[in-house]
């Protein structure tokens, strides 16, 4: 049920593979350290594959809000690719299905990032 | 035929936020809801819990939360109160609003009121008692879809 993440690298593009759930705690924490890392070292074009993560509340909600700020106030980008429709459905209802750059095609989703 | 009501005390703790989620389901599942509906309500009562852990009872362990939940005819009613010093209403925020939008916080309420039929709460000087309804079958439900 715990978060799992690994990363690797597509034409500059950081995948992130994220699976489990995002919750208060564990898994919020392993969101905010993985982004806030990878920011750190350089990495500045992220893409966060939610297609294994099945279940966000509202605290995940805000870590993927805080992620997409942190790398934007960076000079990053960071997208989001493949959600779920629970996910999908949540970030509707909450107006930020539209803030984010939302892919479902993760070759399309890293010539997207800017070059 | 099973209790109509049952109540937990709990801990202010991160584990009771999901054992009220767990329970929820449960207590959803065996209530005839179907897997969404389980979902919307499970999730309502995390909130709810988190509200009562983190803002109400501030992870004091010498508060406690209760968690009821209660089965009747056409409703599961779902009960979470804490001790804390009582939940200003006017001050939640609307997370909808253009300058709350990229918040990273303050979605829990607005979650619990989207997912579930009715939503009170009830704030005093000892705590929190936020009191959520869903009714069974989805017949206000419906209503309510057909309302907006």
């Amino acid at each position: 049920m715990t978060m799992k993440s690994s990363t690797r690298q597509v034409d500059g593009v950081t995948i992130v593979d994220l699976s489990g759930r995002i919750t208060l705690g564990e898994g919020s924490v392993i969101l905010r350290d993985t982004v806030r890392d990878l920011l750190s070292k350089g990495h500045k074009k992220i893409l966060l594959n939610l297609g294994d993560v099945n279940y966000i509340d509202s605290s995940g909600i805000g870590e993927l809000v805080s992620a997409f700020t942190t790398a934007k106030n960076q000079g990053g980008e960071l997208k989001l690719l493949n959600l779920t429709k629970k996910v999908h459905d949540l970030l509707q209802i909450t107006k930020l299905y539209t803030v984010f750059d939302v892919k479902d095609d993760e070759a399309a989703a890293v010539k997207a990032f800017s070059k | 035929m099973r209790a109509d009501r049952v109540s937990f005390t709990l801990d202010s703790t991160l584990e009771t936020v999901n054992r009220a989620e767990e329970t929820a389901g449960k207590m959803a599942t065996e209530a005839g809801f179907d897997d969404e509906e389980v979902m919307k309500i499970s999730m309502a009562v995390r909130e709810a819990a988190v509200n009562a852990v983190l803002h109400g009872n501030a992870y004091d362990r010498g508060k406690k939360v209760t968690l009821a939940f209660e089965r009747t005819p056409n409703d599961l009613v779902i009960t979470v109160r804490d001790q804390g010093t009582g939940l200003d209403v006017g001050k939640i925020p609307d997370p909808l609003a253009p300058e709350n939008l990229m918040k990273t916080s303050g979605r829990g309420i607005f979650l619990i009121r989207s997912f579930m039929d009715v939503v009170e709460i009830h704030p005093s000087q000892t705590g929190t008692e936020l009191k959520m309804i869903k009714h069974v079958h989805g017949s206000a439900g419906d209503s309510k879809e057909a309302s907006q």
